[in-house]
C-alpha cells in the first residue's frame, strides 16, 4: 500500500511570457497521507494556487509527476482522468465570483451531479442536494435562492457543498476563508474540520494566513517563488523555523494580544523578485540577511535537518 | 459647545447618524457613534464587513456619495470646529491639509496616467497654503519618497511600474506630504502580503511618532490593532459596542461580541481543536433588530435585550450591554 494518497514528484509548471519563462511551480515534492491536511503558505506570486491547479490538472504540468494512490495521473487519458476527477475537488477563494449568479442554490449544488452522472433520477438528485445542504449547514429554505441574496459565509458553504457532491477523497482548498470576516471564517474552518473527520477527507490547504494554517494543518510547506523552502509538521515549524524566510514570515504575524505588541518584527528588506528566468541559487538570497556567494552558486535542494523537517538553505550545508 | 475646553481633542464625533438612501430601502449605516481622538493618539476602529467603519471614516471628510449618503444627526468636530455645517470650500481646506486618508486598495487610489512624483506634487499644490516654489516642491517629493522607503530616482515612473506594497507607500507619502494632524487609514494593509504589511505598519508607526500625527486606523484585524493602537472602539451594526484603552479591552473584553471576535481567531499559543465562532451573521442594515443589535447572535441574550436598546456605559472602558447595566 502506498504511504500517501496524493504525492508530487519534481512537479514543475512554467509559463511562457513575453519576457521569458515564468517559473510558477519549480520542482515541488510532497506527499499527503489519507485524512491529513497539508498547509501550503506563501505570499502572492509564490505559486501556491498554480500548484493546486496543476495537481488537479486544471492546467497541464510542464514536468514531473502527480501520484494519486500511487499512480501517475499526468499520463491518464481523458476517460480515466474523468473518473479520478470525481475524487479530487477544489474549493475556491472567492465565493462571489465562483458561483454562477443565474443558478439557484439547488442548481448550483446539483450541477456537478448532472455534469457527471447524466442518468441520475430526479428524486435521488434532490435527496442528495438536501443531504449536502444539511451537511454544510445551509438551511433548506434557501434552496431556491440565488447567490446574490446570500452573504459570503453561506456562499462559501455552497462552494463546499459543490466540492462534496461527488464524494471526493482529496480537496484542494484555495484560500477558502480569506474573503470572509473572522466570525464567519471560524464557522467555515470548523465546518471543514468536521467534514474531514466525518468523511475522511484529505486536504491541501492553500493560504497566506499563518494563524489559519497552523490551526488546520498537520504538516506545512512554505513556498517562495515557486520553490518549497521549508516543510515540517506544524508544531515543529512554528517552534523551530529554520529558513530565514520562514523566520521572517512567522515574526510578521501580529498576534491579537497585549504581551506581544512590542515584540520586534524581523523585517525583510525589499520585495519578492521576479519569477521570470530566475537566476540559479536560492530565490530568497537577494532579500536574505545571511546570504553569501554560496547561496547563488547552484539551486539548493530540500534537506532533512531533523526528522520530517526539510529545509532548503545553504546555511544548513 | 466648548471647543476651547478640550483643545487636546483633535477629532470628536458626537452622536453621529449616517444613512444611505437606495431605491428600495434606507440603510442605517451609522447609528449614534461617539468617538474622540487626542493629539498623537491612534484609535483602532474594529468591526466586520458592514459594521459602518468606512462610512464613519468617509463622513469625517464629508466624502459620502452625494444624494445617497446623508448625515442625519450629530456633529463632527475637527480641532473644535464642526464640519457638518461647513460649506464645501471650507472643508476642502481641511481635506489633505489637516485630515488625510489612505484607502484600502492602493491599486485604485493612484492615477495610472500620472507619474508618482507628480501625484505627490498635486497634493502639495492643492493643499499647501505656504506656496512652495517648484524647486521646494521637488525637494519635498524626494523627502517624502525617502521617508516611505522609495528611492527618489523613481519619482518619474508610473504606478504600474510599482508593486502593490510600493504603491501603498506612495499613497502614504501623498497622505503625509502636507503633514496632516489626522490620518485616516482604512484597512491600509489588507490587500498586501504579511511581510509587506509589517514593513508598511512599521513605517506608519515611525512617521506617526516623528510627525506626532493622530491616526484613525480602520481594520478587522485585532493583531494589527494590538500593534498599532492606543485606544480601540469595537463597532457592530453601526454602533460602538465597546470602547477603551488597548490594555483594558484586550485583557478584559466585556461585550459578548468582542469576546466572540477574540474567540474566532485561531489562537497561536493554545491549540484548541475547534474554534468558537459567533453563530449567525450580521443583521441587514436596512432592517435592524429592536433592542440590542447583537441579541440574535448573543449567547447570553435575555428578554430585555430583545426589547430595550442598551446604552453605552462606564468610565474609560465603555460597554453597550445590559449585562453590565447594574454595575
Amino acid at each position: 500500500m502506498n504511504k500517501y494518497l496524493i504525492e508530487t514528484k519534481s512537479l514543475k509548471k512554467y509559463f511562457q511570457t513575453s519576457h521569458g519563462l515564468l517559473h510558477a511551480v519549480d520542482d515541488i515534492n510532497f506527499g499527503i497521507s489519507e485524512g491529513k491536511t497539508l498547509g501550503v503558505v506563501g505570499e502572492s506570486g509564490c505559486g501556491k494556487s498554480t500548484l493546486g491547479r496543476v495537481i488537479l490538472q486544471l492546467i497541464p504540468a510542464t514536468a514531473g509527476e502527480v501520484l494519486y494512490k500511487g499512480e501517475n495521473v499526468l499520463n491518464y487519458g481523458k476517460k480515466k482522468l474523468d473518473r479520478i476527477r470525481h475524487e479530487m475537488q477544489i474549493i475556491f477563494q472567492d465565493p462571489y465570483s465562483s458561483l454562477n449568479p443565474r443558478m439557484t442554490v439547488f442548481e448550483l449544488i446539483a450541477d456537478p451531479l448532472i455534469a457527471n452522472k447524466s442518468n441520475i433520477r430526479k428524486a435521488e438528485m434532490s435527496e442528495c442536494v438536501f443531504e449536502l445542504m444539511e451537511r454544510v449547514g445551509l438551511s433548506q429554505k434557501l434552496v431556491n435562492t440565488y447567490p446574490h441574496e446570500l452573504d459570503g459565509g453561506r456562499r462559501q458553504r455552497i462552494g463546499i457543498a459543490r466540492a462534496l457532491t461527488l464524494k471526493p477523497k482529496f480537496i484542494v482548498c484555495d484560500e477558502p476563508v480569506s474573503a470572509l470576516d473572522v466570525s464567519v471564517q471560524a464557522q467555515i474552518l470548523n465546518l471543514l474540520m468536521d467534514l474531514q473527520d466525518s468523511m475522511g477527507l484529505t486536504y491541501m490547504f492553500i493560504t497566506h494566513d499563518l494563524s489559519v494554517v497552523r490551526h488546520i494543518s498537520d504538516e506545512i510547506a512554505v513556498l517562495y517563488l515557486g520553490k518549497c523552502v521549508e516543510k515540517a509538521p506544524k508544531r515543529e515549524l512554528f517552534s523551530n523555523p529554520i529558513h530565514p524566510y520562514t523566520k521572517a514570515l512567522l515574526s510578521a504575524i501580529m498576534l491579537p494580544s497585549i504581551e506581544t505588541r512590542n515584540a520586534t518584527i524581523k523585517l525583510i528588506r525589499g520585495e519578492v523578485t521576479s519569477p521570470i528566468n530566475p537566476r540559479p541559487g536560492c530565490r530568497f538570497a537577494p532579500r536574505c540577511e545571511f546570504s553569501t556567494s554560496r547561496c547563488l552558486e547552484k539551486d539548493i535542494e530540500l534537506k532533512e535537518v531533523e526528522q520530517n523537517h526539510f529545509v532548503a538553505c545553504a546555511l544548513q550545508d | 459647545m466648548n471647543s476651547e475646553g478640550n483643545c487636546n481633542k483633535l477629532l470628536e464625533l458626537k452622536d453621529l447618524y449616517v444613512r444611505y438612501h437606495t431605491d428600495e430601502s434606507i440603510i442605517y449605516a451609522v447609528n449614534g457613534v461617539a468617538l474622540s481622538i487626542n493629539r498623537g493618539e491612534t484609535l483602532g476602529l474594529v468591526g466586520e464587513t458592514g459594521a459602518g467603519k468606512t462610512t464613519t471614516a468617509l463622513s469625517i471628510l464629508k466624502l459620502l456619495p452625494k444624494k445617497v449618503g446623508e448625515i442625519t444627526r450629530g456633529s463632527i468636530l475637527i480641532n473644535g470646529k464642526d464640519i457638518t455645517t461647513m460649506d464645501e470650500a471650507s472643508i476642502n481646506k481641511i481635506r489633505g491639509k489637516s485630515v488625510s486618508m489612505i484607502f484600502q486598495d492602493p491599486m485604485t487610489s493612484l492615477d495610472p496616467l500620472i507619474r508618482v512624483g507628480d501625484q505627490i506634487i498635486e497634493a502639495l499644490k492643492t493643499h499647501n497654503n505656504v506656496h512652495l516654489s517648484k524647486k521646494e516642491m521637488e525637494k519635498r517629493v524626494d523627502e517624502m519618497l525617502t521617508v516611505v522607503g522609495i528611492s527618489p530616482m523613481r519619482k518619474h515612473e508610473y504606478p504600474f511600474q510599482f508593486s502593490g506594497g510600493m504603491k501603498q507607500r506612495v499613497v502614504i507619502a501623498i497622505a503625509l506630504a502636507c503633514e496632516p494632524d489626522l490620518l485616516i487609514a482604512d484597512e491600509p494593509t489588507t490587500a498586501l502580503d504579511v511581510t509587506i504589511q509589517a514593513q508598511i505598519l512599521e513605517k506608519m508607526n515611525d512617521l506617526k511618532h516623528k510627525l506626532n500625527t493622530s491616526m484613525l486606523l480602520i481594520t478587522h484585524d485585532l493583531g494589527i490593532v494590538a500593534r498599532m493602537c492606543d485606544t480601540v472602539a469595537i463597532m457592530y451594526a453601526g454602533e460602538i459596542v465597546e470602547q477603551g484603552d488597548i490594555v483594558s479591552i484586550y485583557t478584559e473584553p466585556k461585550h459578548p461580541y468582542t469576546i466572540g471576535l477574540f474567540n474566532s481567531i485561531p489562537n497561536m499559543s493554545n491549540e484548541a481543536d475547534r474554534l468558537q465562532p459567533i453563530e449567525g451573521t450580521i443583521p441587514d442594515p436596512s432592517d435592524l433588530p429592536n433592542g440590542c443589535k447583537f441579541h440574535e447572535r448573543c449567547p447570553q441574550a435575555t428578554k430585555l435585550c430583545e426589547i430595550e436598546k442598551p446604552d453605552i456605559i462606564g468610565s474609560g472602558h465603555l460597554v453597550r450591554c445590559h449585562l453590565f447595566a447594574n454595575k
